[in-house]
C-alpha cells in the first residue's frame, strides 16, 4: 500500500500527515456516533463502561409510546413536506426557467430567502403567524400536523428548486419544441419529454427535502404544540432533562434510517451523482 | 444549448400553471409571516396576549442597551472562530479529496457528507455523551494525566495529584468545539468544488518552477480556490451566527448566543416585539454579510 511507487508531486493524499489529518477528521466526526451506536446495546445506564450487550433499551424505547408517536409524526410530516415540496419547487423551477415576466428578480430573490434567513428567525416568524391567524390545534390525525408541515414546506421547496433548476439547464429546449410539432400537446409535452429529463433532480430533491424536514428541530419546535411532538424535538426533551440510554436506542435507530435512506440513494444515482447534488 | 426564455403573454395558460403555487405559497406562508414578525417589531405589548403596532422604536433603542451589544458581538466572535477552525480543519480534507484516486474520491466525500446528513440533535447528543464528565473525552485526558504523572516519577519527581475529571461541557469552549463539529462538512464541500476546478498544471508549473509546496500553496492554490473559501466562509458563518442548539445545550450560562436570547424573548420573557426586533436585526447582520460578499465577487469580475 505505501511507497509501491514513489509519490509524484501532487498525490497529497498520499503523504503521511495528509492522511493522518483526512483519518483525524474522520475520527472526529464519526467517533461521537460511532460511540453512541455502541453504547445503545450497553447493559449499564451509565455510558462508559461495557457492561454486556442488551437489546433492553430499544425495547423500552419502542415501547415508549410517546417516543413512537414523535418518529411516526416526524416521519409523516418529512413525507408530507417532499411530496408538496417536490411539487412547488419543480413547478418554480420550470417557471423561473422558461419564462420572462415582470419582478421575475423579485420571486427569485425572495425564493431564496428562506434558505439564508435563520432557522431561528423563521421558527420566529411562524409562531407568530399561527397565533395570529388562529390556527386550529384541535384537528385530529394527521390534520394536527399542518402547521408543522406548512412550515417545513417552505424551508424545503426552494432546495427543490435549486436542484432541479441546476438540472433544467442542461435540457435542450428542442425537444420539447420537436414534441410539440408533432402533435404534442403543452401538457404532453411537459409529462414526456420534460419530465423524464429532470427525474434524477426530482430524486434529488426528494432526499434532500425529506432530511431536512425530519433533521428540522428549531423551526419545529416553535411550531409544535403540546400533541404534536415530532422526534427531535422528543429527542431534546428527554436531553435537556435526562440523558436516558433509550436516547442512545431511538438515535441509532434514525442513524440507520439516515445510511439505509443514503443508501438507496446511492443505488438510484450512484457516488458521483449524490455528490453532484451538493 | 436552451433558447431564449418565453415572454410570459405569449403563452398565459402554461405560465399561470406554473408559477401560480409558488408565488401563493411564498406570500402566504413566507412573506406575510416575515411581514407580520417585522410590524411586531414595532409594536408594544398592550395585554397578557394583545401586542399593539404603535410604530414605536422602543424594541430597537433596546437592542442598542450594552448587554445585548455585547450578545450580537460575542456571537459574529463564536461564529467567526468556529468558521476559521473549519476552515483551517477543512481545507486539508479538501486538497485531500481533489487529489485523491478516482477510485476513493466519491468515498471520501460520502464519509464528509453522510454526518450531514445525520439528525442534527443526534451529533450534538454523541458530542456531549463524549464530552461529559464521565466521557470519554474526559478519560482520554486521565490516561494523558496519568502517563504524565508517571513520567514525572521517573526522574524522581513527586507524582501528580489524582485525576479529577473536567467539567468540558457547559463552557464556551464546548459551544465553539460543539459548532465545529456541525458546520465542518459545511466548509469542506465547497472547498472541495473549488479546489476540483482549479487547473492542475498550474500547481505543477509552480512546483517545477522552484517554489515548495508552501510558497505553491500560499500563491497559487489560495487565490484560485478563493471563491470558493469564500463561499465555504459565509455557508458556515451564517447558520452558526443564527445557531440556537449547540450553545443552548452545550453551552453555559455566559455562552448565550443571539438565538436564545430570541428564543427566550417568545417563551419565558414572553416579551414578542423585542423578539421580533431582535430576529431583523440578525437577518439585517445576514444581509450585510451577503451584501459584503456580493461586492466582493463583483470586483473579482471587473478585474
Amino acid at each position: 500500500m505505501f511507497n509501491r511507487t514513489p509519490i509524484a508531486p501532487l498525490e497529497y493524499t498520499r503523504k503521511l500527515w495528509m492522511r493522518s489529518w483526512v483519518g483525524l477528521t474522520m475520527l472526529f466526526l464519526y467517533a461521537p456516533l460511532i460511540l453512541l451506536m455502541i453504547f445503545s446495546f450497553n447493559d449499564s445506564k451509565r455510558n462508559v463502561v461495557w457492561k454486556g450487550f442488551t437489546l433492553k433499551y430499544y425495547e423500552k424505547a419502542l415501547n415508549n409510546d410517546s417516543l413512537v408517536e414523535a418518529l411516526v409524526n416526524s416521519l409523516t410530516i418529512a413525507a408530507l413536506a417532499t411530496i408538496v415540496s417536490l411539487v412547488i419547487g419543480a413547478l418554480a423551477a420550470v417557471a423561473l426557467w422558461r419564462f420572462r415576466f415582470p419582478f421575475k428578480g423579485l420571486v427569485e430573490g425572495t425564493m431564496s430567502l428562506p434558505i439564508i434567513v435563520p432557522e431561528i428567525c423563521l421558527g420566529v416568524a411562524f409562531l407568530i403567524f399561527f397565533a395570529k391567524v388562529d390556527w386550529p390545534t384541535d384537528l385530529p390525525w394527521p390534520l394536527n400536523l399542518s402547521a408543522i408541515t406548512i412550515a417545513h414546506i417552505t424551508f424545503c421547496f426552494p432546495f427543490v428548486a435549486m436542484v432541479v433548476r441546476a438540472r433544467l439547464a442542461s435540457f435542450n429546449k428542442e425537444e420539447e419544441e420537436a414534441a410539440k410539432d408533432l402533435g404534442a400537446t403543452e401538457w404532453q409535452a411537459f409529462r414526456d419529454v420534460l419530465l423524464p429529463h429532470i427525474r434524477p433532480a426530482l430524486v434529488a430533491g426528494a432526499l434532500l427535502a425529506f432530511t431536512l424536514s425530519l433533521d428540522d428541530f428549531v423551526i419545529t419546535f416553535f411550531t409544535s404544540g403540546p400533541d404534536t411532538i415530532t422526534f427531535p424535538v422528543k429527542v431534546y426533551s428527554m436531553v435537556r432533562f435526562s440523558v436516558t440510554p433509550e436516547v442512545n436506542a431511538a438515535s441509532t435507530i434514525l442513524i440507520l434510517l439516515t445510511v439505509i435512506l443514503t443508501f438507496i440513494a446511492l443505488k438510484l444515482q450512484g457516488v458521483k451523482g449524490i455528490a453532484e447534488t451538493h | 444549448m436552451s433558447g431564449a426564455l418565453q415572454d410570459w403573454k405569449s403563452q398565459k395558460k402554461p405560465f399561470a400553471a406554473v408559477v401560480t403555487a409558488p408565488v401563493f405559497w411564498l406570500a402566504l406562508f413566507f412573506v406575510a409571516p416575515m411581514a407580520i414578525v417585522w410590524l411586531y417589531s414595532f409594536g408594544q405589548n398592550a395585554g397578557p396576549v394583545d401586542i399593539e403596532i404603535s410604530g414605536t422604536l422602543d424594541n430597537y433603542k433596546r437592542a442598542t442597551e450594552w448587554l445585548y451589544v455585547s450578545i450580537f458581538l460575542k456571537s459574529f466572535a463564536v461564529a467567526a472562530l468556529t468558521t476559521l477552525l473549519c476552515l483551517i480543519i477543512g481545507f486539508p480534507v479538501a486538497m485531500a479529496i481533489t487529489f485523491a484516486a478516482p477510485k476513493w474520491r466519491p468515498w471520501l466525500l460520502l464519509g464528509i457528507m453522510l454526518p450531514f446528513w445525520t439528525n442534527l440533535l443526534i451529533r450534538t447528543y454523541a458530542l456531549m455523551a463524549l464530552m461529559g464528565t464521565n466521557g470519554y473525552m474526559n478519560k482520554g485526558l486521565a490516561g494523558l494525566w496519568e502517563g504524565a504523572s508517571w513520567l514525572r516519577t521517573l526522574v524522581g519527581m513527586q507524582p501528580l495529584e489524582a485525576w479529577t475529571p473536567v467539567q468540558l461541557l457547559y463552557n464556551n469552549f464546548a459551544v465553539v468545539l460543539g459548532l465545529v463539529y456541525v458546520h465542518l462538512p459545511f466548509m469542506v464541500l465547497p472547498l472541495y468544488s473549488a479546489l476540483d476546478r482549479l487547473d492542475k498544471s498550474l500547481i505543477e508549473a509552480s512546483l517545477d518552477l522552484g517554489a515548495g509546496h508552501f510558497k505553491t500553496f500560499m500563491q497559487i492554490v489560495v487565490p484560485l480556490a478563493a471563491p470558493g473559501i469564500v463561499a465555504g466562509v459565509m455557508i458556515t458563518l451564517i447558520p452558526a451566527l443564527g445557531a440556537y442548539l449547540t450553545p443552548d445545550l452545550m453551552g453555559g450560562t455566559d455562552s448565550q448566543m443571539i438565538a436564545n436570547v430570541i428564543e427566550r424573548q417568545f417563551k419565558r420573557a414572553n416579551d414578542w416585539p423585542f423578539g421580533a426586533a431582535l430576529s431583523f436585526l440578525l437577518i439585517y447582520a445576514m444581509f450585510i454579510l451577503i451584501a459584503f460578499q456580493s461586492m466582493r465577487a463583483n470586483k473579482v469580475k471587473e478585474v
